[in-house]
Parts: structure tokens; sequence; C-alpha cells
């Protein structure tokens, strides 16, 4: 399109570089296909994230303790469990946010898309554009109007071309659902809207920076069963370009959206599968007194 | 005890009314188009005016803007966004003695740091001295607002990957901008008014200034001369004067109010 976009590192990145690349990728090309040094039998579906062993740590505190699960890549992926269970923590580690709070650590490893996020050189903020995250409370920024919390990580990542920041704010605003509801009114401010819209305004804010994976959570914990639904729809229309990984505390949620479950008790990965086995055939028994109601 | 209670309220505002009301009753005689426009005739000699320490007094108020509002600033960023609270412990207790320096003092200090060694009173003395006065206040108010931005919106910036100093600029301290010019602008209030400090570094002068070398005269300085002063006019004068200062101080103050209570769009 114009070489003021292609030279953002953060439009489209090719999962074959290594994270620490800007790689300037055509917004509209197509998804790259399998580098052909993998020319071997293609894996049928992709793994976004390779956990392996993972534990993480706020101080003395263990709340992931030896995690390892594969989240595939194109696929809606939940993680239930009652509070306190970790799976929030675990949900950040995928996008180095846990590394905010004061105190924590990790060991084991993380691979996405067979590159060490946690690698010697490998830039935290690069990794967060690559891995988007819409949290439990909606939270656009106060000062900024609607369409401005959308281009905000375009913004002050550089992008400065107006069609392309136009166009990237309908396609973004449209993918959340939310073009037809806003847009005669792109410059009132964000926290104007409703808490169902405000939360889509922050989907829609994550998705304008193109991130390969949507991390979730409990992004519906705080909305009305209407906006719930809007919100689930919403994650089923993203499912064909986005892996997404969603925290949960509603088990009907999960089994509505996702494909794969994983079940998270004190810290611990209890039982990962198919959705429909965890809901209908759990193999360990505190996963079925968890999705049979009865703790939790 | 309520009634206790107003009687107290009351006495809290009867200094102000009697202030306001005196500094009018003496003062208001003397204010007209000379006082604002006139420099300061010599000593017994009626007339004249106060236009020169006006402009001083405004002069040596946006010096110590300059000066000390982005060391305030930068130090508040750092407290709240990026010291660890060991350092923080430090700064803070650091800001709030300098809070306590008698401004006497630092006139002293001023004078034997700035004057002396640049070998003379000058408005970059006095400027520097309030601006000295105006970094922990500007500092701590800076760090109370930023510290009551939510997390959430940081996170939320991180989680575009936005690099961490641009989410402190652009958003935290855009949403907590209202707070800030609220901080900066009592901290001006109170600079406004200071005498001690600008009487061994700003000196006054009854010229005008026209270096940032030389002497500058100023509204507090003015009124000390002028009220021990044996010449009835300049004593009239005076009341005039600080009539003036009390009411920039209070357009200060309104201003204050205006950015403080003005709702968002």
């Amino acid at each position: 399109m114009n070489s003021v976009i292609t030279n953002q590192p953060f439009v489209m990145s090719d999962p074959a570089k290594p994270v620490t690349e800007s790689v300037p990728v055509h917004p509209t090309a197509p998804a790259p296909s399998p580098s052909p040094a993998a020319a071997t039998p293609v894996p049928q579906q992709e793994i976004a994230f390779d956990i392996q062993d993972l534990s993480i740590f706020y101080g003395s505190h263990q709340a992931v303790k030896n995690v390892t699960m594969h989240i595939p890549s194109g696929s809606v992926t939940s993680i239930i469990g009652p509070s306190g269970c970790g799976k929030s923590t675990a949900l950040r580690a995928l996008n180095r946010m846990h590394e905010l709070t004061p105190g924590a650590r990790h060991t084991g490893k993380i691979l996405m898309k067979g590159q060490d996020l946690y690698g010697p050189g490998v830039d935290a903020t690069v990794v967060r554009r690559r891995v988007g995250m819409v949290f439990q409370k909606s939270n656009p920024f106060p000062t900024l109007t609607i369409a401005e919390n959308v281009l905000v990580g375009l913004r002050l990542n550089g992008v400065r071309d107006k069609t392309f920041l136009n166009k990237r704010l309908e396609e973004s605003l449209r993918m959340a659902a939310l073009w037809d509801e806003v847009k005669d009114h792109l410059n009132r401010p964000g926290t104007g809207l409703s808490g169902g819209q405000q939360q889509r305004l922050c989907i829609a804010r994550a998705l304008a920076v193109r991130p390969e994976i949507l991390l979730m959570d409990e992004p519906c914990s705080a909305l009305d069963p209407i906006a719930t639904a809007k919100v689930e729809e919403l994650i089923h229309a993203l499912k064909s370009q986005y892996t997404v990984v969603i925290v949960t505390h509603n088990m009907q949620q999960a089994a509505r959206v996702s494909e794969k479950t994983a079940f998270f008790y004190m810290g611990k990965l209890i039982e990962y599968g198919p959705t429909e086995q965890i809901f209908m055939n759990p193999k360990d028994p505190q996963t079925e007194a968890y999705v049979s109601g009865r703790f939790g | 005890m309520s009634v206790l209670a107003v009687v107290c309220a009351l006495l809290v505002v009867l200094p102000l009314i009697l202030v306001l009301f005196y500094l009018l009753k003496m003062g208001v005689s003397s204010l007209n188009w000379n006082f604002f426009t006139k420099l300061p005739e010599p000593a017994g000699v009626d007339g004249g005016g106060m236009a020169n320490a006006i402009v001083g007094t405004l002069e040596l108020m946006g010096l110590a803007l300059v000066m000390g509002v982005p060391i305030g600033l930068l130090g508040g960023i750092y407290l709240s966004e990026y010291g660890s609270e060991k350092t923080n412990t430090w700064i803070r207790f650091g800001a709030d003695v300098l809070n306590g320096v008698p401004s006497i003092v630092w006139g002293l200090i001023g004078f034997t740091l700035v004057v002396a060694p640049m070998g003379g009173y000058s408005a970059f003395a006095g400027g520097l001295v309030l601006a000295c006065i105006m970094v922990p206040l500007v500092l701590r108010t800076t760090e109370e607002v930023l510290v009551l931005v939510p997390t959430s919106y940081r996170e939320a910036g991180m989680a575009l990957g936005i690099p961490r100093w641009k989410i402190t600029f652009n958003i935290v301290l855009r949403t907590a901008a209202k707070g800030i010019v609220t901080g900066v602008l009592l901290a001006l209030g109170r600079i406004a008014g200071e005498t001690a400090p600008l009487l061994f570094t700003a000196l006054g002068t009854t010229l005008w200034n026209t270096s940032l070398k030389d002497p500058i005269a100023a509204l507090p300085l003015q009124i000390y001369n002028y009220a021990i002063s044996p010449y009835p006019d300049q004593n009239r004068q005076a009341w005039a004067g600080a009539l003036v200062l009390i009411l920039m101080v209070f357009l200060l103050s309104a201003s204050v109010r205006i950015v403080s209570s003005r709702r968002k769009k």
C-alpha cells in the first residue's frame, strides 16, 4: 500500500521470523505459508503456544505449578477453574504481562510459534504487539475519543498515514461488531459508551494493531447477558482469523465458544482436551466435580 | 456542639474578610491608571506607579514556572511510574523537608550560591529560588494525581505494545492533566507572595528590568519598601500593591477552581 505503513513492525509479523525483528509485510497480504524448511508433513494444526513446565511465582507464592500444554492456533481455547487457580496468571504469562507485577518470576518455557517468548533479546513490547489482550474490566482511555481509542496502538507506534488509519479504524470496529453503533459519533469520548460497547471498543483497540493471537481475561464478567452474547458471537467470528485464548469463570461460556478447554485448579493444569470431552466426559474426578458444579 | 463548629468555621473566614475589607479600604483610593502603567517616582514625589513590580512579579513567576515545573513534574513521574519503594521513600522525605525550609533560608542560600558567585543580584537568581520552592510542591502533587490513574490504563497500553514512556506521556499524564495543572497553579499562588527569598536575590529596583542578570522589581518587595517608608503617598501605594497582589493570587485560585471543576465534554 505504501511505505509508511509497511515499515511498521506490528502491522503483521511473519511467525517464521524471530520476535525481535521488525517484519514488514503488506497489511492485506495472505497469511504466510509454512517456511520451506518445514516442508516435511505440515501439521494439521499449527501450535500457537507450546508451554513447557511453566511455573509462576509472586514473591514466595507459587501461582502456576508446572504447567505443560499446547495451544493450537486458529481456534478458541478456554481456561476454566475456580478463583485463584492461576488461570489469569497463566494467561498473562502468554504476552509477558505478568512481568509488570513486582516480584513476579517464572521457570519453564513458552514457545510462541516456535520462538522462545522469554529468550535473550526478546523485547516484551514486541511480544505484546503480536499477542493482544482484552481485560476483565473494560478500560477505554478516558481522555480519548472512540476513534482515538481504537487507533492509539498504531498512532503511538508511529503510524501517521490518515487513509490507512481510517481504513483500519473501520475494519477494527467492524470486526468488533461495533461499527454500526458508533460510526456516527466517532469523536465522542470512549467512556460515554455502555459497558458492553466499551468492552467491544477495547476489543477493537486490541485488534487494530493486528495481533496474531488475542488473549481475553474474563471479558464478559462485568457484562449483562445481551452484551455477553454479542461478545461471544464476536469471539466466534474472530476464530477464522485469530487464535483466541479466553479465561472464563462461566462454564457455559467455555462450552459455547471454545474448541479446547483447560481446567486449572490450585495452580495446576488438571485436565486439558477437546471442550466436549472436558464437559461431557472428563477423565479427572476433580474436573468432573467442577464442571458438574460441585465446587468452585 | 454544632453551634461551636459553625462559629469556628466563621472564624476561619473572618481573617480573609478583614484582610479584603481593609485592603480595599486602604488601597483602592490609590488604584488608578498610573499605578498600573507608571514607574515608581523618587521618594518624596507623589504619584508614579508599580508597573515594573507587577510585570516583575509575573516575570519571576514565569521564570520559576519554566525552571521548576519540569523538574517537579519529571520527579513526580519518576516517583509514581518508575521508582522503587525504597528510593521513593527517600525522595518523598527529601521533598517534604524541602517543603518545610523557611523562605528566608531559601533567600540566604540563593544569595550564597547564586548571587555571590554571579557577582550581583539578578532576576535569574530570584526566579531560581522561587523555582526551588515550587519543585517539592509540584513533585508531590504530580505524584499524588498520577497514582490515582488506574493501573488498568497502563496495562491496556502495555498490552497494545506501546513503549512504557509513551504510555506515561500520552496516556497517564493526559488522564491526570487536570490535577497536575491544579497543582502547578496552587504552587504559583504560593510563590507569588514570597518576599524573603527575593530580598536576597532579586533585590528590587525602581526601573524596568531588561536583563536576567539585573535586579528586578516585584510586588512583595515594593510593598515591603513602601510600607516602611516615611512618605504617606508611598504607604498608600503599598496598600494598593497589596490589593493587586491578593487579587492576582485570587485569580490563580479561581482558575484552579475552573480547571478542576470543568467537566469532560
